[in-house]
């Protein structure tokens, strides 16, 4: 370790042989390797402060193209470890391998408590979608009625339809989450992703949570998910397995 | 690097490239928290908001660009 260097840490994981990330590249392009210590072991790799101290990753983090290639190495390492994972956020960052090895003897009973609590679980997204849906037709006008009380027939027929779909939408929404919260482990309800960053414009994002499932129940789980979907005529999205990064801290997600 | 093999078999959908949106909110707004030596001393949630905002520009922005 340099003064010029720093620790980037990817996740906290059961004690492997330092063998196990071998040909394993992270962030910045630098191989990954692992700090062991009390029956733990971190995932790391060392950077360059020029690039990973405080000032220049403020900048970088509102650099998309920079994000988005150290979020997906970051990522890739995580995936790769073996076993259950304790995923650390994007950007923790130690001075180097001994302040590493420190926490994982300061933290030890935690990390172990929560891996066990990981064991043989996967995090799985799940988004729902309104469908598109037809206009009701307008209700015919009445004979005799003015232009004035015409309008106002339909608009209140509109805004009628509209209030109903929003609580069919809601209705839906619930539904599917009770029916997979049942199967899940835990859950965490995510904020709707607009739909600029979908492209799922005209389709309203009625869900987006996120489940820790058993893997034993991980078939079950989907296939609630593909029913739902099908019954009611809308568009469901599954992603996973995810590492658990919903739920890596213990009691997080209900 | 090859990539490693599924630890579930039973996953379904899994895509190839994992969408940026669902990714970011992962790992910036999940993960342990610990404060290290260097954690960046800005609010979690700046850090969500700057990014989530430069993705949003940027989704715009090439929205844009695509044309009719």
């Amino acid at each position: 370790m340099t003064e010029h260097s720093a620790v980037w840490g990817y996740a906290v994981t059961a004690h492997h042989s330092p063998g196990r990330l071998a040909g394993l590249t992270g962030v910045a392009g630098q191989p990954a390797r692992l700090v062991t210590g009390a029956g733990l072991a971190a995932a790391v790799s060392t950077v360059s402060l020029a690039e990973f101290g405080e000032q220049p990753l403020r900048q970088r983090l509102e650099d998309l193209a920079w994000l988005e290639a150290t979020a997906r190495a970051h990522h890739q390492v995580i995936e790769a470890l073996p076993g259950p994972v304790i995923p650390l956020r994007l950007a923790t960052i130690y001075r180097d391998d001994s302040k590493v090895a420190g926490l994982l003897a300061e933290r030890q009973a935690g990390f172990a408590a929560a891996l066990d609590q990981l064991t043989a679980r996967a995090e799985w997204g799940v988004k729902l979608f309104a469908a598109g849906r037809t206009a009701d037709p307008a209700p015919a006008d009445q004979p005799g009625a003015g232009p004035g009380a015409s309008y106002l027939r339909r608009r209140r027929h509109q805004l009628s339809a509209l209030d109903r779909a929003r609580r069919e939408d809601a209705a839906l929404a619930q539904e599917l989450h009770a029916a997979l919260r049942a199967i899940a482990a835990a859950a965490q309800l995510r904020p709707a992703q607009a739909a600029e960053l979908t492209g799922e414009d005209g389709h309203a994002m009625l869900l987006n949570a996120t489940y820790l499932v058993d893997d034993a129940a991980a078939a079950r789980f989907a296939a609630a998910v593909r029913e739902l979907g099908q019954r009611h005529g809308t568009r469901t999205e599954l992603t996973g397995p995810w590492p658990p990064y919903s739920f890596a801290l213990p009691g997080a997600g209900a | 690097m090859s990539h490693p093999v599924p630890r579930h078999p039973d996953g379904a959908l899994r895509t190839e490239r994992i969408a940026l949106v669902d990714l970011l909110d992962r790992v910036l707004a999940g993960g342990v928290v610990i404060s290290g030596e260097i954690r960046l001393s800005i609010a979690d949630e700046d850090l969500v908001q700057i990014s989530l905002q430069a993705l949003v520009a940027s989704v715009r922005t090439g929205l844009g660009e695509l044309g009719d």
